[in-house]
């Protein structure tokens, strides 16, 4: 994988909002004095007059982009996940969840990645908060092919929309000719059949990694990416469940609520099958640099292979 | 609408809020009740709609920021023709379109959702800067409480539109001085508050919010200010017009029994019948 071309998913949100503009002139950007940050910064040079920065204010740009949507644009408000999903929650879902608005979160810098600035600003608790939201789609996009599509999508679809972006190079993994972008379709990644890795974001690449090396010992695992946490893609997680029989979760946040629990919910009542799960254990990130972390918290190739060869014997 | 006209459907208004509550058994007749005037002058005489096209394209806004007082917002738009006003006892039963704070996608002629505290202003924010870049004429109005301006996020939505200098924004503040726990300034005093919004870059009108002269030449103010937001303080009485309510903070969110209700009731009628003598 160390050819591999690697991007920061944060990166590619800033590039397909400016690809994105053209397209649709509709479409607004609103920063909360972290638009060099986000990387929305290339919007707001592409396009001055439609990029708004409300200063360091996340819970008046949210209602601004309330009202904003009211009268015809489609907001992208953008700020670390910790203040558009956390410190924003209870504006996000009265300004825009209750009244269904099309206002698009864009929360860059998500989960332990952020690295060096620490706990205060990993936000492990996102995806959880969002996807309480009624209407509210939840996207956490795996690479910089995914992420660009996502946009677009989030874009095309009416409606609110949480997008997960990240901090850290991630490799591209989807850049092939085939490679399609539905919300709310998960993507098979490799066929297996002794255990089934669901993953989102950046351990995406990392359950790939973690099948290989369980291929060498001889444990098939079938590795799936859920880009959408919600609308969830549970006719893909039943069918492979039913297959494999052992379901292994990965995912850069809390295993309170995120992808973790999405999957539980949908097993428990459709395919009660044995689920473990990898992410967050209930506790706060710490300083260090991104990669130091996610082999520290598990969430690399390595990690997961380890915790899905004790899982499955 | 001539003054004395406008007095006469403030009192209507009044007794649609009093018939919402009472029919609801719950709600907030004091904030109503004070607003009742400044609702008024606003839907019959200010702002640039049509209720037979609630959603027309360059209509002036309307953001109930202080969203409690949805029967008043209830009450002028049923009067104004937005919806029957038979229907306001409706409110917020279960499968009423009049839901107990204001939702845009049930009630015809509500611009916003809104409800809680601090977050309408906002939005109204966004409308008028929305306006600014389509380089539309349409306004924005926005009404909080004075309880409500002790919610930071009013402090940084007006901010952003002193700086941004929208002059088709104005933030009417209902200084009926009472909030739940009791007098504004004895809770956690926002005063003063004329010269918190003159500091944030805004033209600030201090009134008499239930008085129309005082109304009027104060809209006509805020029209033709230009370069930034006004900010239009009216001094209220809370419950007005409901003898038993008026400046009763026991009367903020409750509803009248039957008896307290054919006393409302007589009040505004006693109204009403001094004002057809005029």
């Amino acid at each position: 994988m160390s050819e591999v071309k690697k991007i920061a998913t944060r990166e590619s949100y800033g590039n397909a909002l400016v690809e994105c503009g053209a397209d649709f002139p509709n479409l607004v950007v609103l920063d909360a004095d972290l638009a060099g940050a986000t990387k929305t910064g290339v919007f707001k040079k592409a396009y001055p007059d439609r990029h708004i920065d409300c200063g360091i204010a996340e819970c008046n740009m949210t209602g601004i982009a309330a009202g904003l949507s009211t009268c015809g644009k489609i907001p992208f408000i953008s700020s670390f996940a910790m203040f558009a999903a956390g410190r924003n929650f209870e504006q996000v879902r009265n300004s825009i969840g209750y009244p269904h608005l099309n206002v698009k979160i864009g929360g860059t810098h998500a989960g332990i990645t952020v690295g060096e600035d620490g706990a205060t600003h990993q936000c492990n608790e996102d995806v959880a908060l969002m996807r309480t939201i009624p209407g509210m789609t939840v996207i956490v996009p795996a690479d910089d092919v995914e992420a660009r599509a996502a946009v677009r999508a989030a874009i095309e679809k009416e409606g609110p929309v949480y997008l997960r972006f990240g901090r850290a190079a991630v490799p591209v993994i989807n850049d092939r000719p085939d490679y399609k972008f539905e919300i709310g379709k998960g993507v098979l990644l490799k066929e297996g059949s002794d255990v089934t890795i669901v993953a989102s974001g950046i351990t995406v690449a990392s359950a790939l990694e973690a099948a290989e090396m369980l291929a060498a010992d001889g444990i098939s695992a079938e590795v799936i990416n859920i880009h959408t946490i919600k609308p969830l893609d549970k006719e893909l997680i039943i069918a492979s469940a039913k297959k494999t029989g052992k379901v292994v979760t990965a995912e850069e946040h809390s295993v309170i609520g995120g992808l973790g629990s999405a999957v539980c919910d949908c097993l428990s009542e459709s395919q009660p099958t044995r689920v473990m799960k990898i992410g967050m254990q209930d506790v706060f990130g710490e300083s260090g640099t991104a990669a130091a972390l996610v082999e520290k918290y598990g969430l690399d190739g390595k990690g997961i292979y380890a915790k899905v060869k004790e899982f499955v014997s | 609408m001539n003054k004395l006209e406008l007095q006469k459907t403030a009192n209507e208004v009044r007794k649609g809020i009093v018939t919402a509550v009472h029919g609801a058994k719950a709600g907030h007749p004091g904030g109503s009740l004070s607003a009742a005037d400044i609702f008024t002058y606003l839907y019959f005489e200010e702002m640039n709609i049509d209720p037979k096209n609630p959603k027309m394209e360059n209509r002036d806004r309307f953001v109930l920021s202080k969203g409690h007082t949805a029967p008043g917002l209830y009450s002028v738009l049923a009067n104004r023709g937005y919806f029957p006003v038979e229907d306001l006892p409706t409110l917020r039963h279960l499968g009423s379109y009049l839901q107990g704070h204001p939702c845009m996608q049930e009630t015809p002629g509500v611009d916003m959702s809104s409800g809680s505290l601090g977050q309408g202003i906002s939005a109204a924010v966004g409308m008028a800067l929305a306006g600014k870049m389509d380089d539309k004429d349409y306004r924005v109005y926005t009404l909080l409480g004075d309880g409500e301006i002790q919610e930071g996020q009013v402090w940084e939505a007006s901010m952003f539109a002193g700086h941004r200098k929208l002059d088709n924004l104005v933030v009417i503040v209902d200084n009926n001085g009472l909030q739940i726990d009791g007098k504004i300034d004895d809770v956690c005093s926002p005063y003063p508050i004329d010269k918190k919004f003159e500091a944030f870059n805004f033209h600030v009108i201090n009134i008499d919010g239930n008085d129309f002269d005082q109304l009027e030449a104060a809209f006509k103010e805020a029209r033709n200010t230009k370069g930034m937001p006004t900010a239009i303080i009216c001094k209220t009485l809370k419950g007005k017009g409901v003898s038993f309510m008026e400046g009763n903070v026991g009367w903020h969110g409750k509803a009248p029994n039957d008896e307290e209700y054919a006393v409302a009731m007589a009040d505004l009628e006693k109204v009403g019948e001094a004002l057809c003598q005029k």
